[in-house]
């Protein structure tokens, strides 16, 4: 069938770019190691390759796809196509569970650390689609502006708690997204995204019908809380588990879905594939930019995100505009 | 069969639907009429569990819909409503597989794949079937949704407003392929209908509502009656028949003052 076809040509052409983007990925920084090294690397260059670039690869790939996909969870959930771990809270929410196990728990392990951010982010997610519940404009731009003002409201107490306990540099930390600090044995907390995105193709197909309404899942016997739970989880988790290693990737929930969605659709399970390669490719993609645009300097990973993922958010909003109400991004 | 036995719901201090009890009987279309606001959708939204109700019960099969197997029930009573504000951009064929969920949770078997294969072909939708539903017009998304419910393959198909957006064309189209799943598959049909025309052309039996509780409810020829309508509406119709069937005319400005 053509239409199989056509979904083979494009994941394809997606991996191989990933692929060209994690072996450039590899190759580029302040120390250099060529290709043609690879066979015959010193001691130094496997030292660097296994302890910092690696890492960083490993890291941006899955931050990058399970970001992605939570950001498809959450638009599926919440019906509606602007908003993300970004524009819900999510992020602000895990930071300020970052803060709060700083303080409570300063000599906690990392493991320790994102459970709390966890259980922040999951709390906050959670009053995030309850507001979106009981808001009674459905309005598709109003309902991430009511995201974003409830994440600055969690950002000014995370702030002023930071400020009151002498913690606002280590916050910075959490701001941006940075691979530049990854290392072996910092980073290994983003493999909770794997285990995630497999639950998250299990219930891709409830996804989906959640996304058509709680009427149209009922009418298929499908138990509308329970996904909802099952997605805020994978959210909560990912989101906590990236703030905490990587910091925030803005606008990256937020893109990668709205670009797949126009040419693929909306069915999550089939979306799926495409949304993970393609969040993974941007990522790596940033981070490479990043650190090539002022050699032997580096960009952070989240400012190149900023900016790309704003222009692109933008033409987003313009295009669904210029469709007037008509479905996806306009209605 | 469908009994509502007493059933009541409330919206804060508004009672939608208020101690009604009724029969859907089975192999029948039956239309549900009634001014705005007179609770015919609050009625099917309990009559399939999509709503909880504050009083009574509702019965499918016998059996309280609240000990029903919420699974079980999606293969047995099937409830559309209305869908002209659905932003989601899915293909029409995986729509009509979503209707096979209830039997296979997601992973179509090669049985599922057949039955929607029948629901496409009966709905007429086979060119359509790789189109994605805001590339459609009104008429065929209703028809897609439509077929979703076919591959449901439930014995109960209850629809709120499926006319609703839809022009005559399309509106004779829906009510004709409603006609055929009850005539031809058996299944039984209600429906929330606000043209007193259409249910009268193409219903077997007919619920009058009014705030909240059920005024008329018979055959066609028992509710199609001036007296009746007069009740249900308070306004006037002038009533003719052709070809035995019934229509209504009450669009005239003499009639609008009440007689």
């Amino acid at each position: 069938m053509p239409l199989d076809k056509r979904n083979a040509v494009q994941l394809t052409a997606l991996a191989a770019v990933l692929l060209t983007l994690s072996f450039i990925s590899l190759f580029v920084g302040v120390s250099s190691i060529s290709p043609r090294d690879i066979f015959d690397l010193s001691p130094l260059q496997k030292q660097i390759l296994s302890i910092t670039r690696v890492p960083r690869l490993l890291s941006a790939v899955m931050a990058g796809a399970s970001l992605a996909i939570a950001g498809t969870i959450m638009q599926q959930l919440t019906r509606n196509k602007f908003v993300s771990p970004t524009t819900a809270g999510t992020m602000d929410a895990a930071r300020l569970g970052v803060l709060a196990g700083l303080i409570v728990f300063p000599g906690a392990s990392l493991l320790q650390k994102t459970a709390v951010a966890f259980a922040f982010a999951l709390a906050g997610t959670y009053v995030f689609i309850r507001i979106v519940e009981r808001v009674k404009i459905k309005n598709t731009i109003f309902i991430p502006l009511v995201g974003l003002m409830f994440g600055n409201i969690v950002s000014s107490v995370t702030t002023s708690v930071a400020y009151r306990f002498d913690l606002l540099q280590s916050l910075a930390t959490w701001l941006h997204g940075d691979f530049s600090m990854i290392l072996r044995g910092r980073y290994e907390m983003l493999y909770v995204g794997v285990p995630l995105m497999a639950v998250a193709y299990v219930y891709a197909d409830r996804f989906t019908i959640a996304g058509m309404g709680d009427s149209f899942a009922a009418n298929l016997g499908l138990n509308y809380r329970r996904v909802v739970n099952v997605g805020l989880f994978i959210v909560a988790a990912v989101s906590s588990a990236v703030v905490l290693t990587v910091g925030s990737l803005p606008f990256l929930g937020l893109v990668v879905p709205n670009i797949v969605t126009i040419y693929r659709g909306d069915n999550v399970r089939k979306n799926l594939p495409h949304t993970a390669l393609l969040g993974a490719a941007l990522v790596v993609g940033c981070d490479v930019i990043g650190r090539i645009i002022i050699h032997p300097y580096e960009v952070s990973v989240g400012l190149i995100m900023g900016v790309l993922g704003s222009a692109v958010f933008l033409f987003l909003l313009l295009r669904g505009n210029a469709r007037g109400a008509r479905g996806g991004v306009g209605a | 069969m469908i009994q509502a036995i007493h059933v009541s719901k409330r919206y804060g201090p508004t009672t939608a639907v208020d101690d009604v009890t009724v029969t859907i009987k089975k192999n029948r279309i039956t239309s549900l009429i009634g001014p705005n606001g007179a609770g015919k959708s609050t009625l099917l939204a309990l009559m399939s569990r999509l709503a909880p109700m504050d009083q009574g019960d509702v019965l499918v099969e016998g059996r309280s819909v609240r000990s029903w197997d919420s699974m079980e029930l999606a293969r047995k009573v099937a409830i559309l409503k209305q869908t002209n504000h659905l932003s989601l951009r899915l293909t029409v064929r995986d729509l009509v597989g979503f209707g096979r969920f209830p039997y296979s949770q997601g992973r179509l078997t090669k049985a599922d794949m057949e039955h929607v294969d029948q629901a496409i072909e009966y709905m007429n939708l086979g060119d359509l079937q790789h189109k994605f539903l805001d590339e459609l017009s009104g008429g065929e998304r209703q028809r897609a949704f439509i077929a979703m419910v076919v591959a449901q393959d439930t014995e109960y198909v209850l629809l709120d407003e499926p006319l609703n957006n839809l022009d005559m064309k399309h509106s004779v189209q829906i009510m004709k392929v409603l006609r055929r799943l009850v005539d031809e598959l058996g299944k039984t049909v209600v429906l929330v209908l606000h043209d007193i025309n259409f249910a009268s052309s193409y219903s077997d039996d007919i619920v009058a509502m009014k705030h909240g509780r059920v005024v008329a409810h018979g055959s066609v020829e028992e509710i199609i009656r001036q007296d009746v309508l007069h009740d249900v509406y308070d306004m006037q119709f002038d009533i003719h028949e052709f070809d035995r069937c019934k229509v209504c005319l009450y669009f005239l400005p003499e009639l609008t003052v009440a007689r």
